[in-house]
């Protein structure tokens, strides 16, 4: 047994850690706490609101659709980018000259920055001189991203599918190239079948990959801003006005802060809590 | 159950084409008889693993056949061979229960549940695992998911041979002796082929009834651990078995008898002298080393003078280094007999002493 000593000294090594969070995260969080609270009508006057601006948040129809928009969106795109992250990883090949063509080539989008993202889809998509949008029209499909809500959708997913999909590939890709080749010399001898060697060996061996990949992803997601942001502006209409979007409609353009900071807050309790639960769930049975 | 036959067997990973392939096996043609326990023996590189590997169709040969029994198996697959292979690391299906891994090789090749649960439970009772069938694999320790490996292997009644790829590495050395009898109970029992692979000549030799030793790409001998001991067929064999290894001394042509560095030597080998090719060199075992007693055979002619160098007392017996001219030999005395101080000198036992030429012995 090791014998735990007590040293108060430890936390005069803590402090710059402390120090830097504080800066980066304490304070501002209870810069938004403080609005939370309050209500203000400029000249840094503010008046005792308690938890009013969270039950107007709660309860408004407003919150409730952007909510139920960003938990399809996040939904949809998990579904798409999981199954078709670890398909691609499955079909990369694991040795030779086209490993790393193939970890290049996925890797270029993750380093492109988020609103050239956007505006690269925006042109893209365009139904007049984009070569996506064109090529559609073309086709006798009726495609305009900028007024049909569903268009938009679809183009919001996909772009976020070609965006995200990488990160994905290459956590799962990790995972695979890990499994030591003992196991699949073992399913050979015991006859598995090509699924069961997925099923029972590739998947079990990537849940720890694939338990990052989800949250990041959900995370990310979540809190998505900048790409519909720059393609669609929330548009048409609301129909891809995502949480963070509409929460910065209330800060910035109405200057709402006291209904923004409680909406902040409930998001970031949101996000926090859907983490915990499924990190909690996925690694109940991890010794 | 078959007989295991190898004939010219050569492996190269590298391609073929264009230029002399690096051989990882260079030759191998053997026989290994149903039922039988043989460890292939030999330091890392050797490619015992490669030839294992070929023997259970993970790998196909670059030449050569293997043959079970009287069908050519060259080219089939490992699922087709009714081959088991226990590997370094335990092999086991994280997310399925004790039972249902070692049902996995059967309900894989389709047999019915009222086939596949008696005879799980059989095989779970040979080795010791009723009481945790219903756990998950991942919880085992080593030796327990070792088990589960071997006992995937067991419980198909159609398996002709189970491979073992020095499947003792990652167990406590307090549970490798346990594990390595219930190895050599079921072989006893069942009378299935097992072929082990170990660079540990200790576990080869208290499991396999023949030794394959493998020297570089080729098998330098097989044999009874006796016969290993007793008359190693390559200077590789005496060195690497036996502890400390046979002396591989420098030999020479002195008209037509065999001399080390001005002394004659006797051997135990009745060739002819000038028809002998290569590079000679006798080897003789430290077991087979004594000094000579002063008073009873003082004249003895082939006496060798040594200077000792080093005496490690290991309790039973002392490990003694002497030295003649610039070759250090390697000699056991057992303690109860005291070391010269004065001129010591040594002598071979002329019946264990062999002749080498190029290596290989010379009878």
């Amino acid at each position: 047994m090791i014998n735990k000593t007590t040293n108060q000294k430890a936390w005069f090594f803590v402090i710059p850690v402390i120090i830097l969070v504080a800066f980066n995260a304490l304070i501002p969080l209870m810069t938004v706490v403080n609005y939370s609270v309050q209500d203000t009508f400029g000249n840094n006057l503010f008046f005792w609101e308690g938890v009013k601006w969270f039950e107007d948040v709660l309860n408004s129809p407003r919150f409730h659709d952007s909510f139920l928009r960003q938990m399809a969106f996040t939904g949809t795109i998990l579904l798409i980018e999981i199954p078709l992250g670890i398909a691609v990883a499955l079909a990369m090949p694991r040795k030779g000259p086209w490993v790393s063509v193939c970890l290049i080539l996925m890797a270029l989008p993750l380093l492109i920055p988020w609103n050239v993202v956007g505006a690269m889809w925006n042109i893209f998509a365009l139904p007049d001189i984009g070569l996506l949008g064109y090529s559609l029209n073309a086709l006798g499909i009726d495609y305009n991203f900028t007024q049909g809500p569903i268009a938009a959708w679809i183009t919001t997913v996909l772009m976020d599918v070609w965006h995200w999909t990488s990160l994905v590939v290459l956590l799962a890709y990790a995972g695979l190239v890990s499994i030591p080749d003992a196991y699949y010399q073992a399913a050979k001898i015991d006859g598995a079948s090509n699924w069961a060697v997925f099923w029972r060996i590739q998947l079990p061996k990537m849940k720890r990959v694939l338990t990052i990949a989800i949250l990041l992803r959900f995370m990310d997601s979540f809190n998505i801003y900048t790409e519909p942001f720059v393609l669609t502006g929330g548009g048409p209409g609301n129909t891809t006005t995502f949480l963070s979007i509409d929460l910065v409609k209330i800060a910035l353009g109405q200057f709402d802060l006291g209904h923004a900071g409680a909406m902040s807050l409930i998001y970031f309790f949101i996000v926090l809590l859907v983490s915990w639960v499924f990190y909690t769930l996925m690694m109940r049975n991890e010794t | 159950m078959a007989r295991i036959n190898l004939q010219q067997l050569k492996h190269s990973y590298g391609s073929t084409s264009g230029g002399e392939p690096d051989y990882a096996l260079k030759e191998i043609n053997a026989v290994w008889e149903d039922g039988g326990s043989y460890a292939l023996l030999g330091p890392s590189g050797c490619g015992k693993t490669t030839l294992l590997n070929i023997v259970s169709g993970l790998l196909v040969p670059s030449e050569g056949k293997v043959i079970f029994d009287d069908v050519d198996v060259t080219n089939m697959p490992t699922s087709e061979r009714n081959i088991a292979q226990v590997f370094q690391f335990p092999v086991v299906y994280d997310t399925m229960t004790v039972f249902d891994n070692l049902a996995f090789p059967l309900r894989n090749r389709g047999f019915a549940e009222s086939e596949v649960i008696p005879r799980v439970n059989e095989i779970a009772k040979m080795l010791e695992l009723e009481d945790s069938l219903k756990k998950r694999a991942a919880r085992l320790t080593a030796d327990g998911k070792q088990k589960i490996s071997l006992g995937r292997g067991l419980v198909r009644k159609d398996v002709s041979a189970i491979m073992f790829d020095e499947p003792l590495t990652v167990i406590d050395p307090h549970l490798k002796w346990k594990l390595r009898s219930k190895l050599k109970e079921l072989h006893q029992r069942l009378g299935i082929t097992m072929i082990y692979v170990t660079h540990d000549q200790t576990e080869a030799l208290t499991f396999a009834e023949q030794v394959v030793v493998m020297h570089d790409g080729l098998v330098v001998q097989t044999g009874t651990p006796v016969e290993l001991f007793e008359y190693p067929k390559h200077t590789f064999v005496g060195n690497f078995i036996g502890s400390p290894g046979m002396n591989i001394l420098p030999a020479e042509n002195i008209n037509g008898e065999i001399g080390f560095e001005g002394c004659l030597i006797k051997t135990s080998s009745k060739a002819d002298l000038q028809t002998l090719q290569g590079k000679l060199e006798i080897g003789i075992r430290p077991e087979f080393i004594s000094f000579v007693d002063e008073c009873s055979d003082s004249n003895n002619s082939s006496a060798i003078p040594v200077e000792i160098i080093r005496v490690n007392d290991l309790g039973k017996f002392k490990i003694v280094e002497v030295k003649h001219e610039q070759h250090l030999i390697k000699l056991i005395s057992p303690e109860q007999y005291s070391i010269p101080s004065l001129s010591p000198r040594i002598i071979f036992d002329p019946d264990k002493t062999r002749l080498y030429a190029d290596s290989w012995v010379v009878d």
